[in-house]
């Protein structure tokens, strides 16, 4: 599957990295990015500590030049353009506030650098005050405010210049859950509402998948897949993003048969899936890929003919769910989801149970990689 | 009786301390300058004879007179002297601050194992005599010196300058000595100074000179009025830097004070002028003690 599975459209992107690499020290941080970000997207970059995502932010923010590679804005090369000439602005993982300016004086500081008149800075800082809901807040230290405050002043100064990107480091990572599901509410209504072009880098996939139009992931350097939430999650294009995205079963399995681009694919123990398998030919080694919550349990004893059969070996519970791994007689293990929906105490299956497994035609991704 | 807790001694031993080596010389020194000279052994009057009873402590009190002080107003030596002193000291005060910012900014920007190396070249001199390192400036300074010899060299003066016995020589001299006074507090309040702030003002259209003026030097505040102050304040007293390098034409408040008391043997106008360097001085500790407080309150 192509790494980039954007739809058709005609609309010109607002940042394109072509062909951009970064090397610290010898080591590529990005490596050969090719992207393209469109007006009114909420993008985000995903993926584990080191993947290269902030670098490739810091890049379009300009504070790093790539080695090679051109970065363009509006179809315009900004690949030298020093960072205060860019019409982007940044929200800084630890929100970077200037510890001696008011909250107003951090919100204003950038019109104070275009040399606004005075009437015009007080009132479009007391319209981002009260945006992101600080109304009577402005005369404030940054140390006098709690953490959600801090992250909200931090907001509405990266936005009061009206920029034409909208980067977001990490803008959540200090935030308790709670909190930071309420603004990643917040943080969407607003991009929707201001209609900007939101870039966030984030490590939280539930994050990326919660608040993203669209999302690349990436790994050492490399962007590995560009796409919807939902085709990251139902359509990985590897196994690394599979994994690495949402949980996970995959299941060696070996090419038996092909038609067009469908593929019988047999696995060690009778398990088998006629799936679509791009560039996959007779023999090769491929991967089922199963999402636990696709996967039916049901006790032994109410199990469908051609169900797989196991015993219960570890049960997960997490409230809402649990994740049962189950150790199948043709010595394959498993793990399927399944929804609590009643508060018995007793449930219906129990450790070291004999179960039966079964999951829906389509259910399964084939995956080459 | 109650024994006297370990707990209380330990907590009233720097107050005994500042008492005993601090505030008794001080009140001694403050009784000096409100005598007359004498020739006698100690070189003043009044005397407290405490053996005479009552009758002693008001002849003690009755002799006190604020002469010395009325010498020092009317005498432009002194005062020149005290301007001089607090010339030297703003003037070296303003060269320490512009070489020493540019060195603390570097040392703050270099890599984290490289900081910790210059730090100590910084300090390094320390580890010699204060005395040696001064007599090595004036092997310099002199009129056959290093200074000279490099200068004649390379053609840049035709016959030897001479540098020692001038202002020149105890300008070089405080600049030398005090630097690491005034690199160390500037590089403790760069240090702190997160990258992301200059990125930040980049970022909101800050080109690097205004996000200098904007961010940089209002964080290094405290750094920059601590470490002048910490020179300008000893600066002014500095007695041995202009006494071995600089002339005799005019002098420092130090050196009158020195001249006062071991040649004139005047101890009641030697202690009036340490008394007045004192209160002058006052002003400048205060806010340095001020800044201090602030520095560690905004710390917790």
């Amino acid at each position: 599957m192509a790494i980039d599975s954007r739809p058709a459209t005609h609309a010109r992107p607002v940042v394109r990295f072509a062909g951009v690499s970064k090397k610290f020290g010898g080591v590529a941080a990005v490596e050969q990015v090719s992207l393209d970000i469109f007006p009114g997207e909420f993008f985000a970059l995903l993926g584990p500590s080191g993947c290269g995502k902030t670098t490739l932010l810091r890049l379009l923010a300009g504070f790093e030049r790539p080695d090679e590679g051109r970065i363009l804005l509006d179809g315009s090369d900004i690949t030298d353009v020093p960072p205060h000439r860019r019409p982007v602005n940044m929200m800084f993982q630890n929100y970077a506030l200037f510890p001696h300016f008011t909250v107003a004086g951090n919100i204003g500081f950038g019109l104070r650098q275009e040399g606004l008149p005075k009437a015009e800075i007080a009132a479009r800082v007391a319209a981002m005050l009260s945006l992101v809901q600080l109304d009577g807040l402005g005369g404030r230290r940054p140390d006098q405010l709690s953490g959600g405050q801090r992250q909200r002043v931090a907001l509405a100064r990266s936005l009061v210049k009206r920029p034409r990107v909208l980067l977001l480091d990490e803008p959540l990572a200090a935030l308790d859950k709670k909190l930071r599901q309420q603004t990643q509410s917040e943080l969407m209504e607003l991009q929707q509402r201001l209609g900007l072009t939101f870039v966030i880098v984030t490590h939280d996939q539930e994050e990326a998948m919660r608040v993203a139009s669209r999302i690349a992931v990436m790994d050492r350097g490399r962007l590995i897949q560009v796409a919807t939430p939902a085709n990251i999650y139902e359509k990985p294009n590897s196994r690394w993003v599979a994994d690495f995205v949402g949980d996970i079963n995959l299941i060696e399995g070996r090419v038996m048969s092909c038609k067009a681009d469908r593929c019988r694919v047999e696995a060690a123990g009778g398990v088998g899936v006629d799936a679509a398998a791009e560039g996959a030919k007779r023999g090769d080694t491929v991967w089922i890929a199963l999402r636990p919550e696709k996967i039916a349990i049901v006790p032994e004893a109410t199990a469908a003919d051609g169900s797989l059969r196991g015993v219960v070996q570890e049960i997960g519970y997490r409230g809402d769910s649990s994740v049962y791994r189950v150790r199948l007689d043709n010595g394959l293990t498993l793990r399927a989801t399944a929804a609590n929906t009643t508060r018995r105490h007793e449930r219906a299956i129990g450790l070291h149970d004999r179960v039966a497994l079964s999951f829906a035609a389509d259910a399964a991704v084939v995956l080459t990689r | 009786m109650k024994r006297l807790r370990p707990a209380l001694l330990v907590a009233i031993a720097p107050y005994l301390w500042l008492a005993a080596f601090v505030l008794v010389p001080f009140a001694i020194v403050l009784k000096i300058s409100l005598s007359q000279t004498a020739l006698a052994q100690p070189p003043y009057l009044p005397l407290l004879d405490l053996a005479a009873g009552w009758q002693g402590v008001r002849d003690f009190l009755h002799g006190l007179s604020l002469d010395s002080y009325a010498l020092l107003a009317s005498d432009r030596l002194y005062l020149d002297s005290y301007l001089k002193s607090l010339i030297v000291a703003a003037t070296g005060t303003a060269i320490l601050l512009l070489i020493g910012f540019p060195l603390a900014y570097a040392i703050a920007r270099a890599p984290r194992t490289t900081q910790r190396i210059l730090v100590m070249l910084i300090v390094l001199p320390f580890w010699t005599s204060f005395l040696i390192r001064i007599y090595a400036w004036i092997n310099i300074l002199q009129r056959d010196g290093l200074l000279n010899d490099a200068l004649l060299r390379l053609h840049i003066v035709d016959k030897p300058v001479a540098w020692l016995a001038t202002d020149t020589a105890i300008m070089i001299g405080i600049v030398y000595s005090y630097l690491p006074f005034m690199v160390l507090p500037l590089y403790a309040s760069l240090e702190k100074i997160d990258n992301a702030l200059l990125e930040a003002a980049a970022d909101l259209g800050a080109p690097a000179w205004r996000a200098f003026w904007q961010v940089t030097i209002p964080l290094a505040w405290p750094g920059i009025v601590a470490g002048s102050l910490l020179c300008f304040i000893p600066i002014v007293g500095e007695f041995v830097l202009p006494d071995l390098l600089g002339g005799s034409r005019s002098l420092m408040i130090g050196q009158t004070l020195w001249l006062e008391f071991f040649s004139n043997k005047d101890w009641p106008v030697a202690s009036a002028v340490a008394v007045t360097l004192l209160v002058l001085l006052l002003g400048p500790i205060l806010v340095y003690q001020h800044q201090q407080m602030r520095a560690l309150e905004r710390g917790r």
